[in-house]
């Protein structure tokens, strides 16, 4: 299977302080990629640098046999990569339709089949078309985040932890869309909670200290416990 | 009662001048997290242009379109080359863009000469009229109408267009307006652009409003737009037009009855509003 994204010796500092240090790893077209680690081990740098919001200063980011790691970050979102980011970056003054309506880059028929099919999945997204983004439940703004980076024909998404701060009930609701959409779209997805990392994600790579130490198909991991315990503290 | 309309329709034509100016300030800010003290610079070149286009044409609506035109190409220039290598650094920009200010304010008197000059309303806006016993100046019910007209134009470009959405969202959360593929750096031109021939479209109206322009008038009116900004609440479109009516009327009602102070209770409004709402009136949500 050919990659869609392949990082190698990807190196990135925030202000003086280098957070990435040799970061290498490939995202094949067609599976959920799971970058796994501790809390503060680098993965939301990682997907910031793939998105150009942090600069790389070293190594490559080819994305679709393309070199990205100096684009803009919108030239980088135009090429087909959309982002869920950590805190779900909803707009809070605007609508749950305009949210969506900011992210549409063409109003042709694939993004309105695209816009029904996601409403579909989210219902709560139509329910509160007209509330500001603001005002909506936690689990609420991760679905519209979701919604928003798939409205668009986007060929990869990064989705930072997106079960992050939301009751069980949700995550599990949450983890269904995105294993709807795996079958659409390639994932990169960062997640600290295994369990549902490890039910829908092919692969995984570990990140600590900023460097990918470990990586293989997902069912390897689910049977490593020495390699849970050592990396992300599951017993 | 037809002394109080009379001082309500003055202070109201003052107030949309400071909001056609105060508005360019509060977009530029809230988008772009600029504080732009050059602004009265751009607002005394489009009050220059402006009428040196209609001296030399006799045509008012000609003068409003240059000054317009060199509000326009002062914002991009400054944007580019002034603004564009210090964005995010707040002190940087105070200081160069004062610098900016006073170099604007010097170039007019290069270009227009030293001498103060001018300006009179055009024929079919000169004069006034009765309405019962109150006397209406026309080219004052005009300024108000053009506010009014620039409130509802914006307003119905940032609430109703994609480019309004646009420059909603970037206001909240830049990065995200970027990580949806928009160039943002786009974007804080085409708005910093806006801001500027806002502020020279207002520097046009002024003129025939004062009968006379002069170089430093820029600053004299930059204050009461930062003024304006700063009760409005700093971003706010809405809050800016509310204060600059505000600021306007009290003006005019104690230029009249307490000339001493008009000035000061401008001063005393905004610091009250420091005190007791320091985000200003019309809190803009990050």
């Amino acid at each position: 299977m050919s990659n869609l994204l392949e990082l190698q010796q990807v190196e990135a500092y925030i202000q003086q302080y280098h957070i990435l240090h040799d970061i290498s790893f490939e995202v094949p077209k067609g599976e959920v990629t799971v970058l796994l680690g501790r809390n503060g081990a680098g993965k939301t740098t990682t997907l910031r640098t793939i998105m150009g919001l942090n600069q790389a200063s070293g190594g490559s980011i080819i994305y679709n046999d393309k070199e990205i790691g100096q684009l803009k970050t919108h030239s980088i979102a135009q090429n087909g990569i959309g982002y869920v980011p950590e805190d779900q970056g909803i707009f809070d003054n605007l609508t749950v339709g305009e949210n969506l309506k900011v992210a549409m880059k063409k109003e042709d028929e694939e993004t309105t089949t695209r816009m029904e099919w996601v409403l579909g999945l989210f219902p709560d997204l139509q329910k509160f078309w007209k509330k500001p983004g603001g005002q909506l439940s936690g689990g609420q703004k991760q679905m519209l985040a979701i919604a928003r980076a798939y409205v668009n024909e986007n060929e990869l998404l990064l989705i930072d932890e997106p079960s992050k701060g939301l009751a069980p009930i949700i995550v599990e609701k949450v983890m269904e869309s995105i294993q709807q959409m795996k079958e659409q779209t390639t994932i990169l997805l960062v997640e600290q909670n295994f369990l549902m990392a490890s039910k829908i994600g092919d692969r995984f790579y570990i990140i600590d200290d900023g460097q990918t130490i470990h990586n293989g198909q997902m069912d390897e991991l689910k049977n490593d416990k020495a390699l849970m315990k050592k990396y992300l503290g599951i017993a | 009662m037809d002394l109080i309309v009379s001082l309500a329709i003055n202070g109201l034509a003052t107030g949309m001048l400071i909001f056609l100016l105060a508005a360019g300030l509060t977009l530029i800010f809230g988008l772009m997290d600029v504080l732009n003290f050059a602004h009265g610079g751009l607002f005394v070149w489009g009050a220059f242009s402006g009428v040196w286009v209609y001296n030399l044409t006799g045509n008012f609506m000609l003068g409003i379109a240059a000054a317009i035109v060199t509000g326009l190409i002062l914002g991009a220039i400054t944007e580019f080359l002034i603004i564009r290598p210090v964005y995010g650094n707040h002190i940087q920009q105070i200081l160069i863009t004062l610098g900016l200010m006073l170099v604007l304010g010097e170039l007019i008197k290069v270009v227009f000469g030293p001498e103060q000059k001018s300006a009179v309303p055009p024929a079919f806006l000169d004069g006034s009229f009765m309405l019962g016993d109150i006397i209406l100046i026309k080219y004052r019910l005009f300024i108000i109408a053009v506010g009014i007209f620039i409130f509802a134009l914006t307003t119905f470009i940032l609430k109703r267009t994609r480019i309004g959405l646009i420059v909603r969202a970037g206001v909240m959360n830049k990065e995200m307006v970027q990580s949806l593929g928009i160039n943002i750096q786009f974007v804080f031109m085409a708005v910093f652009m806006v801001g500027a021939a806002m502020a020279a479209l207002s520097g046009m109206l002024m003129a025939p409003y004062s009968g006379v322009i002069y170089a430093e008038m820029g600053l004299e009116f930059a204050i009461l737009a930062f003024i304006v900004v700063v009760i409005g609440g700093m971003g706010s479109f809405k809050g800016s037009l509310f204060a600059a009516i505000l600021v306007g009327l009290t003006q005019a009602f104690m230029a009249y009855y307490v000339p001493a102070l008009s000035l000061a209770v401008n001063m005393l409004l905004m610091t009250a509003v420091l005190i007791f709402r320091p985000e200003g009136l019309f809190k803009v949500k990050g």
